[in-house]
Formats: structure tokens, sequence, C-alpha cells
């Protein structure tokens, strides 16, 4: 059998993570494939129910990528609002019987391509220790 | 939406184009884009699809017009580079083609896919499917958008008066725009105006740079706010509102004549940071003697006053009463058009290279301590000397890449300082040509213009050159200083003895956390400003409507400053002369139907953009157009749905998770 390879859905503030990204791919810094950005203005548009959404419909992973606080948001505060959201959509999470940490915070500059390709890889291998989306499990077993 | 399944897509037949780029072999080279259009053209919505070798070329561009109006297509999908790169230049091409340019999207199939996974071309091209449904389904709910169009303040605020910002002014002053032109230090001139001569003509530094100080001082359409600091930006391209903090001097700049009694009188003498510690000045100075404005400063940390409360001899003596000790900081408020940001360097703290003994043996000095010594205007008149005993070095070593090229602290290459001691070598040579000077290098670069000639002509004069780095210095008793060295070239190590020191201190950005943090604005990994691309758009911002230039964006010399200044100031004035300038149409809109008046998205809005209005008795929330800036953050905060974030909705945003979580088969 193949080794488990995670699905994961990222949500990317335009102004750092995204340009982060960027920045890993302009200097080549490689990451596996299992990630896909989705482009939002800021992490605090990320609305619980789309990161719900996601493992519900399968998900392994969620990655949200802002700006770091307490200043680099280019919109003040935004970061800081996903982040609060965040912390609640955890302790959800374990209600619902999901690992909290398939839903990953991180804190990514536009200057900061090599980091965001390190924090790939760490989530990648996290998440293949977790195993699938335990929704997927269930609906297999 | 609880729950509830996707809103359908408008009603009008939706047709997509999805185009996709080859990048010559930056995409296709990874990428399967022959099996990626083959994909795409299954996608619901979907009526076309093709690939192309460079979409953004001219035939590129006239493949997705031709292909819009012959198949009546009314979305565009390209999947290329990021939307950062050319998102505009493919939403002019919609709007060429006769669409509205927010119906374009772009899937970024190249930074953030086949230039990360090269080695998997597998998985790439699956990835690049998931990228490219995602942007599918998220362009069958965009809309047409209108841009809010604005007026543009015919004025623009330079801040830092080093030469960048000198030139940046000067060039628009005389194309009529206002200047306003803010420097934190009681004078204009920055690190220019402490340079003795410039490399590799030679010229003398004042002798170029004080008549352009004493023009940008004098010209009719330039504001100088010395001795400021920015305090605030408000606002947006076109209209930025700015606040000014103007620090006191305690000196009444209408009345100060720089006559000068008031210094000689002064009993406090504290060290000359523009003679960089080696000479001193008065707690009342300028701080150099060709300072603009020329008028006296009272420094508040030593003055005797300030700190203790007696004294005011200067106040005493000034025969024009212009000591003022109860000036206050003063703020002033400005409304520009644009900001051009010239905040320029720092040096290397030396300090931190241990090795080196800098700022513990008194024979090791910077390369800008010896710009003051040599310099005839200078604490030393322009002599040479050893600090320890002041008696003329028969023996001078140059020390590269102190701060730069280096892992333990900057990586980067500073850029002007194997010309700097280049020069500086030249000079001891000039004073003293029976002395020994060497330098040490890591690797010389003289790339500029005339810059390897006036390297072959000063090695001629009998300058010798050393490949390698220093390992370590030594003090003696005498103040000697031992220097332990390998040279890469013969692979053996020694030691020598020289009588001075000059450490080629590297540059580093100007501490300007607090302003980066008010305007948003991203560094490169150096810690310079980011400039939005390195070659297409060199000096400007991501923020539209912000400039940068000099060394603020990166280490580089005079000639490389004043060309940047004025490219900085010509981009600026493309955007005043046209004076309008359009706003991304990309913000917030109420459905007043699903708002139940909460009021939470109000409370969320950072930049009180929502107010709640009462509409036939009912609470509803509604969004300001010109002061939303498009976050999001309400349209995740609301209970009810009720909120619309244009451009990224809802819908697109949960199309997309769909899309990609269906797309991978795994």
């Amino acid at each position: 059998m193949p080794e488990f390879e995670p699905n994961i859905v990222c949500f990317a503030c335009n102004w750092c993570t995204y340009a982060g990204a960027d920045m890993a791919g302009t200097s080549k810094f490689q990451y596996p494939a299992n990630l896909k950005i989705i482009r939002v203005m800021c992490t605090g548009r990320v609305n619980p129910e789309f990161v719900l959404e996601a493992f519900k419909k399968g998900a392994d992973g969620v990655f949200i990528g802002g700006c770091h606080p307490p200043s680099d948001c280019h919109y003040v505060n935004g970061n800081l609002k996903a982040r609060n959201r965040v912390q609640i959509m955890k302790l959800l999470l374990a209600q619902l019987g999901f690992e909290p940490e398939r839903l990953r915070l991180e804190w990514i500059s536009a200057s900061e391509g090599e980091e965001f390709s390190r924090k790939v890889r760490e989530f990648v291998e996290e998440l293949k220790r977790l195993g699938p989306n335990p929704l997927k499990e269930s609906s297999t077993r | 939406m609880k729950g509830e399944p996707l809103k359908e897509p408008p009603k009008e037949p939706v047709k997509v184009g999805v185009f996709i780029c080859h990048c010559g072999s930056n995409i296709a080279g990874t990428v399967d884009v022959k099996a990626l259009a083959e994909f795409a053209g299954g996608l619901p919505g979907v009526e076309f699809s093709t690939h192309y070798v460079y979409l953004c070329s001219d035939p590129g561009q006239g493949l997705i017009k031709e292909s819009v109006k012959r198949l009546g297509l009314n979305r565009v999908v390209v999947a290329a580079c990021s939307p950062r790169m050319h998102e505009e230049t493919f939403r002019r091409t919609v709007r060429e083609a006769g669409l509205n340019p927010y119906l374009l999207e772009v899937a970024n199939i190249r930074e953030q896919c086949s230039w990360v996974h090269m080695n998997q071309k597998e998985a790439a091209t699956e990835k690049a499917k998931a990228l490219v449904a995602a942007a599918v389904v998220k362009s069958l709910y965009n809309e047409p958008l209108e841009p809010l169009t604005l007026g543009v303040e015919k004025s623009v605020l330079v801040v830092g008066g080093g030469v960048a910002g000198i030139q940046a002014s000067i060039d628009l002053a005389d194309q009529g725009f206002k200047v306003y032109l803010v420097e934190k230090q009681p004078s204009i001139g920055g690190h220019m105006a402490q340079l003795d001569k410039t490399f590799p003509t030679l010229d003398c530094s004042s002798c170029i740079l004080t008549p352009k100080m004493v023009e940008a001082s004098r010209h009719e359409n330039i504001e100088l706010l010395t001795y400021s600091e920015v305090k605030s930006v408000e606002g947006h391209v076109g209209s930025f509102e700015v606040t000014v903090l103007k620090k006191p001097r305690y000196i009444r700049e209408d009345l100060c004549r720089a006559c000068g009694i008031c210094a000689e009188k002064c009993p406090i003498k504290v060290p000359s940071e523009f003679d960089m510690g080696l000479g001193e000045r008065k707690a009342i100075y300028i701080p150099f003697p060709q300072a603009v404005p020329l008028k006296y400063t009272i420094d508040p940390a030593h003055c005797l006053y300030h700190t203790k409360g007696v004294c005011r001899v200067c106040e005493k003596f000034c025969p024009e009463k212009a000591v003022d000790f109860d000036q206050k900081p003063v703020e002033v408020k400005l409304k520009v058009g644009a900001i051009i940001l010239a905040t320029g360097y720092d040096l290397y703290d030396c300090s931190q290279k241990y090795e080196y003994g800098y700022g513990r043996y008194r024979n090791v000095i910077t390369n800008l301590e010896f710009e003051r010594m040599v310099s005839a205007s200078g604490p030393t008149s322009g002599q040479i000397i050893r600090p320890s005993d002041r008696k003329s070095p028969r023996r001078v070593a140059f020390l590269q890449c102190v701060g730069s090229r280096d892992v333990n602290s900057n990586k980067y290459c500073s850029r002007i300082c194997c010309m700097a001691s280049v020069k500086q070598a030249h000079q001891v040579k000039e004073k003293d040509p029976s002395s020994d000077v060497v330098i040490f290098y890591t690797d010389l670069r003289c790339f500029g213009k005339g810059y390897e000639e006036f390297l072959e002509r000063v090695q001629g004069e009998g300058i010798k050159v050393v490949r390698g780095r220093v390992a370590e210095v030594v003090e003696d008793a005498s103040g000697n200083l031992r220097l332990r060295y390998e040279n890469t070239y013969l692979g053996e190590v020694f030691e020598e003895e020289f009588d001075l020191v000059v450490l080629a201190a590297g540059l580093i950005p100007s501490d300007i956390k607090e302003l980066r943090t008010i305007l948003k604005l991203s560094t490169t990994p150096d810690g310079f400003l980011a400039e939005a691309h390195p070659k297409l758009r060199p000096v400007e911002t991501f923020t539209e409507g912000i400039y940068v230039c000099g060394a603020a964006q990166g280490p580089k010399d005079i000639p490389d400053t004043v060309a940047q200044a004025s490219a900085a100031a010509s981009r600026a004035s493309a955007l005043l002369a046209e004076g309008m300038v359009s706003i991304e149409p990309i913000t917030a809109e109420v459905d007043e139907d699903r708002c139940g008046g909460c009021g939470l998205c109000v409370q969320a809005c950072f930049f009180n953009a929502i107010e709640l209005e009462v509409k036939e008795g009912k609470r509803k929330a509604k969004v300001n157009q010109v002061l939303c800036k498009g976050c999001g953050v309400c349209g995740a905060t609301c209970p009810s749905g009720a909120v619309k974030m244009r451009h990224f909705t809802d819908e697109q945003l949960r199309g997309e998770v769909e899309a990609i979580l269906s797309t991978v088969r795994r």
C-alpha cells in the first residue's frame, strides 16, 4: 500500500504568507506537493466554517498562514482575530474527535520563503504521523 | 448559509476559458501542461481550454483576446505565475477582450507549484489540477467590479534627507509638485555629508552635495521638516494624511542666525555624532558647518538646564533672543498623494566582531570614522592619526566584509566597502607615499563604471591586496596591532603588525521599525525594504503610492542611489500628473435582507468602515466603500452570512476548498 499522503488546504494572506510562498518559489525552496493554497486578503477573512467544511470534505490538515503579530498585519489586527478563532476552533475540533494539531496557524512574512517550505514539510510529517482525517477512516471501516 | 449547499452560480450561461502557460520550461518542465489543459476542459462551466508557451507575451495575450471574442467566453482563468506578478497584466488583457477585468482568475502554478515541486512531476501535475479546478470554481462566481476613482493630491512626502531624499525632492519640485522633506536629524545631508571624497572620481563629497542641500532648502516647492519624524499615516494612494512630529530645537528657527556665540559660551562638551565620536560638539550645536538649515539645536540629553535646571548661558548671550526653553513638540498635519522612503542605512556594529577588537582597541576604527578623520573639515583637520597616541600611522590595514558576506552577521554583500577601502587606501598613500597599506579582502568587487580602472590605478601606487579574512587582531602595550590571517592564494598563515586597522563596516537598514509598522511595508530577508519586483517595479513597494529609493532598499553606492531616487520621483510624478487613481473595488457589501443588525461587524472593523443605520425601523449594517480596505474580517464575523466580501465571497472560498479536496486522488 502506498504511503499515506495527507491532503492539506492552506489559507494564506495576500501580504505575508502568500508572498512568502511566492518567495519560496522564486528561491526554489522545495516542499512536498500536499498543500494547496487559497489566497485571502487577510487571515481575518477565514471564517471558521471554511475550516470545518474542509475537514468535512476530507482535508487531513488545514494550514492558516498570516503576518507576524503584533504589527505586521496589513489590516492592523486581522491576524489576531484569526489567532483567537483558531484557538476556539482547536477546542471544537477536539470535541469533534479531530486532533487539534490538524489545524495549524503560522506567521510567515513575505521574506520568509525558506521558513514557509520548512513549515510545510513539518506539517506534512506531522499529519503522516497522525494518519488520515478520522472521517475518512470511519467511512472506510 | 449554515451548512447550506453552495449557492448556484449566476444565471447567465457561464463560459470559462482556461489558459495554461508553459512559462518556457519554468512550468512545462515540471507540470504536464497538456494533461492539465485536458483536465481543465472537463471542468463544469469550462468552454475552452488550451496551453501556450508564454501567455504574457504579445501573441499569448492575443490568444486570450481572440478566444474570448471568438467563443463568447465570459470568464477567464489563467494558470501561470503568481497573481502578485501578472494579475494586472492579464486583467488588462481581459479588459481589452471586452470583459470586466475582475472576471479574470489566476491559478498560481509556478511559484506555488512547478518551482517548489521540481522533482515531483506527477504530484506537481495533480496539484496544478487542484489549483486550476479551484480557480475555475472561483471564476464562476466572479462578478464585474468597477474601481472607485479618486483624485490625487499634488504633493509628496519624502522621508529621509540624505542624497536620495534630496534628489527625489528636487526632481519632483522641479516638476511643480509640492514636496515635504522630513529628516529626523537637525540637518539634511545624511551619510554623504560625512564623506571626504567619493570613488572613483575623487570628487569632494561636500562640493557635490552641499549645493544640492541648499537647492532643496531654497526651492519654492520644497518644505523642509528637519529634526522631525513621521508619527502616523492614514488614508491611501492619492490621499495620505500624514502627521509629522517636529521635535523642539529650543531655538526659534526664524530668529537664529547661526552666529555661534551660544555654542562658544555653552559649558558642556559632547562627542560629536557627525564626527563619529572623534571630535566634540557642545550641548547647543549645529552638526557640521554646512548644515541645512543652518540653525542651532539644544540637545536636551546633555544641556545643563534640561538635566539639572541651571545654566541658560546660551539664552543670556544670544544676540537675537532665539533661545526658547519653552518650546514644545509640534504636530504638523500634511496631505500628500504619494510617499517616497529614502531612509538610508546604518553602519554594522563592528564591536559584534569581538575578534577584531573594535571598541576595545583604540587603533581599530571603522571606515566612516576614517572618512571623518581624512576630511579637511573633520576633527583632525584631515590628518590621519592613530587615536591612541595621535601619531601618523606608517602601516595601515583595511579589513573587508566586516558584517557582510558572513553567515554569522549578514549574508549579503554591502557593495560599497571594496571601493571605499580602495579609495581610502589611496588617501593614505597620497598623504604618505612611503606607508605600507594592505587590503585584506574576500573578493574585490569593483563592478561600477570606472571602478576596475580605479583599482588598477591604486594598485599601481603600491597598495598590497591580500585575499583572506583576518582571523584575529591583538593589541600590544604600544597600541600596535598584530593581525593573524591566512593568505588563501598561498594557503599559508601569517602574522603581521600594523599601526592602524580600518574595518570596512557593512551596511544595515536604518532602524525604521516604527515607520515600517505604520506603513505596513515588508522587507526582503536582509531586512531592507522590499521592492514590488526587483526588475519590473524596482522603486514601488507593495502598497500603492509608496515608493522606495537609496540604501533603504538595499546597500548601494552614490551613483546608484541618485539614479534610483530619480526613478522613484519619476514613478511618483506619473501618479501625480495623472491626477486620478483607481482603488481596488475589492470591498465588502451587506445583504440587507439577511442582516440582523447585530453590529458584530461594526465592532470587528478596525477601519470604522461599517455603520449601523436604521431602515424602516430595523437596524442594518452599511459599508463605507472608501474606508473599507477589503480585509474581509467582517465577512468572517457575520453570523448570518449577510456580508459579502467581493471577489473573496463565502461561495468562492468554500468552492475553492471543495474543488481542491475533490480533485486530488488521495
